[in-house]
């Protein structure tokens, strides 16, 4: 069985009294170790796919099995804990704490993993220093946000999505609010993340160019996949 | 157990983390709670140290003492003769053989504010007209000379006893013994010259009666040289009558005794208001504790009240926090933060600032009262009670006013958080 199978999935959000269509009988699949690229223009539904398939958000109907098991009706803190285990984020604002350093920014979500997955604080502190010089900021462990450069403040992200070994990791617009060199060195890790771990790549982004890297391209139109 | 442990260990340390990561604003949310706490145990241990040394005053009395009062002397409407007080002839049925046979001493007081004057330094002091028993029932003693004598009292001889104080104020290390002071009446219409014939050794001050700034004299000069002591029958009166009960098992007795015969002799009946009134020591420490316990309520609720102010800082203070890091909130959800965590965290922030900040604020309390006790105008005792009801108060105040933020912060739904400008 795929990774990631979602069959029929509908969303409808009540905006007052108004009900909006997010997505509308939506039905794909994605491999383990694939990347895939879901893309579409404002409106299209695309980042409310995303919040589903990471799990920040339920369906109002249809089925989503992630792994094999159906996450589709479950309540807020299974949902948590699903998270923590088996996707990392990556957002196109970074959302690091502010005036924290590197090095603990990577350990948040070892504070989360629960039910026997509780790591050590030495463990914590080596798998984040190997996470962050696996981005290329080992010398910048103490470094906070504000004296970090945007390329640098995403790559110190991806070692934070990464520190929990998800097999899934999700990007929403990762390049969004880099300029094109930065953005071109975390192009690169992910292909190395992809290349040498295997891990599955779900990304969501609106430039053509950026799209061009994954290896699938989902089109979404106006809640429905066109492509 | 060891995992509940592990958790709240890693709560502590994100709540800590939190707090660090703002330093200067944890500190000024802290200077309330610190505050407020200080205040609490400094105000409770000067009224914990007010009452401790009034009751002991009281206590240092000695507890087979009755003190006899004369109440409302111009009686209106009630039956018998109008009332003129507690007079000589009180005095004299007390100590008339057999009729309080439960007393060891009973010593009549008349005392008078005047102004003593030696040469060219005068200033006021209470003159008390009193007794030879004055010096047993008050465990004086005498440094020079003699205390006044029954022959001086049937004489109204012009002798005086100076407490230690006025000694020492009038005469400095000079020997007063023999030498002419002059007390003048209130109204400084009258001096009186007087002799002294004795000094007292220092018995240390007191709230109830001040020993070492008095001057004594024969009860029956103070009546009738140093002031007109005569009522409206033209009998002589007293400021007081203090009764010494033989022990302490015979107070009670002698309480009875006195009453009958004061009833008798003022033609009280038992439906009548007395006239008078005696006060055991059992009473006066209850006087006292309830004044002093007011006292401490009182100051307990004033800072009780800038806890509370305290409290609303934090309150007010992790509101902002959870606004300002609705991100941050966004992203612990996302990467695996449920309720309860986020939760905790905020209200871990509140009980820590409130418990660091009534740790200091204990110390900086205690500092106060001892503070206050250099000063030595008041002491101040510290009690375990205050302390512990200060701890109490400010773990209780970052869990009251920690959980209304901290819950708003847990409701929060990643996405929107994550999307909030």
């Amino acid at each position: 069985m795929s990774l990631i199978v979602i069959e029929n999935l509908t969303k409808v959000y009540q905006m007052g009294k108004v009900q909006v269509h997010a997505l509308r009988g939506v039905s794909l699949s994605i491999e383990q170790g694939e990347w895939v690229a879901i893309m579409g223009p404002s409106g299209s539904g695309k980042s409310t796919l995303m919040h589903v398939i990471s799990c920040l958000d339920t369906p109002t109907s249809g089925a989503y099995y992630l792994d094999g098991v159906d996450v589709s009706a479950m309540q807020e803190n299974q949902l948590a804990a699903i998270r923590s285990r088996k996707i990392g984020f990556v957002f196109q604002t970074f959302n690091l704490l502010a005036r924290t350093s590197a090095f603990k920014q990577v350990m948040l979500p070892m504070q989360y993993s629960r039910n026997g997955q509780r790591v050590s604080p030495v463990e914590r502190k080596r798998r984040a220093r190997k996470a962050l010089e696996m981005v290329g900021l080992g010398d910048r462990l103490n470094h906070k946000p504000s004296e970090l450069s945007g390329g640098q403040q995403q790559r110190v992200a991806i070692a934070r999505a990464l520190i929990n070994d998800p097999p899934i990791l999700m990007a929403d617009e990762p390049t969004g609010n880099l300029d094109s060199k930065s953005g071109r060195e975390v192009l690169d890790i992910f292909h190395r993340l992809h290349a040498e771990r295997g891990i599955t790549l779900v990304m969501v982004t609106h430039d053509e160019a950026i799209g061009k890297e994954a290896q699938r391209v989902i089109r979404l139109f106006d809640g429905q996949i066109v492509e | 157990m060891f995992t509940q442990l592990a958790d709240l260990l890693e709560n502590i340390r994100v709540a800590l983390d939190g707090l660090l990561a703002n330093k200067l604003r944890s500190a000024l949310t802290m200077l309330g709670v610190i505050i407020g706490v200080g205040a609490v145990i400094a105000l409770m241990s000067v009224g914990e140290g007010a009452q401790t040394e009034i009751t002991g005053q009281i206590s240092s009395i000695g507890t087979n003492l009755l003190v006899v009062m004369p109440t409302n002397t111009g009686r209106v409407g009630g039956g018998g003769a109008a009332s003129g007080g507690l007079t000589m002839d009180d005095v004299e049925a007390l100590l008339a053989p057999s009729a309080v046979p439960d007393a060891a001493l009973i010593v009549p007081q008349y005392s008078v504010s005047g102004q003593i004057i030696y040469g060219d330094t005068n200033f006021s002091a209470s003159s008390v007209g009193t007794t030879p028993d004055y010096l047993t029932l008050n465990n004086l003693t005498l440094a020079e000379g003699d205390f006044i004598s029954a022959r001086d009292i049937e004489k109204r001889a012009k002798v005086a006893v100076l407490g230690a104080q006025v000694a020492q104020d009038l005469f400095g290390d000079f020997n007063p013994v023999g030498q002419k002071i002059k007390i003048a009446n209130a109204a400084g219409t009258q001096k009186t010259s007087l002799t002294v014939i004795g000094v007292l050794e220092e018995k240390g001050g007191s709230m109830l009666a001040d020993a070492d700034n008095s001057v004594y004299v024969p009860i029956s000069t103070a009546q009738t040289k140093l002031a007109n002591a005569r009522n409206a029958l033209g009998k002589l009166t007293v400021s007081r009558i203090d009764v010494m009960a033989a022990s302490e098992s015979q107070v009670d007795a002698a309480y009875s005794r006195i009453e009958a015969i004061l009833n008798e002799q003022h033609g009280i009946g038992p439906l009548d208001d007395a006239d008078f009134r005696i006060i055991n020591q059992a009473d006066m420490l209850e006087m006292a504790t309830s004044i002093t316990d007011t006292l401490t309520v009182f100051l307990g609720a004033v800072a009780g009240i800038s806890l509370l102010v305290g409290g609303i800082g934090i309150m007010n203070i992790m509101l902002v926090s959870v606004t300002e890091r609705t991100r941050e909130i966004g992203l612990r959800k996302a990467v695996g933060a449920r309720k309860g965590d986020i939760l905790l965290q905020f209200l871990m922030e509140a009980i820590i600032l409130s418990l660091i900040g009534g740790s200091i604020g204990i110390l900086t309390g205690i500092g106060v009262g001892q503070l206050v006790n250099l000063t030595g105008l008041l002491t101040s005792v510290v009690t375990v009670e205050s302390v512990a009801l200060a701890v109490g108060f400010s773990f209780v105040i970052g869990l009251f006013f920690g959980i209304y933020p901290a819950n708003q912060a847990a409701k929060l739904n990643p996405i929107e958080a994550l999307r909030y400008e």
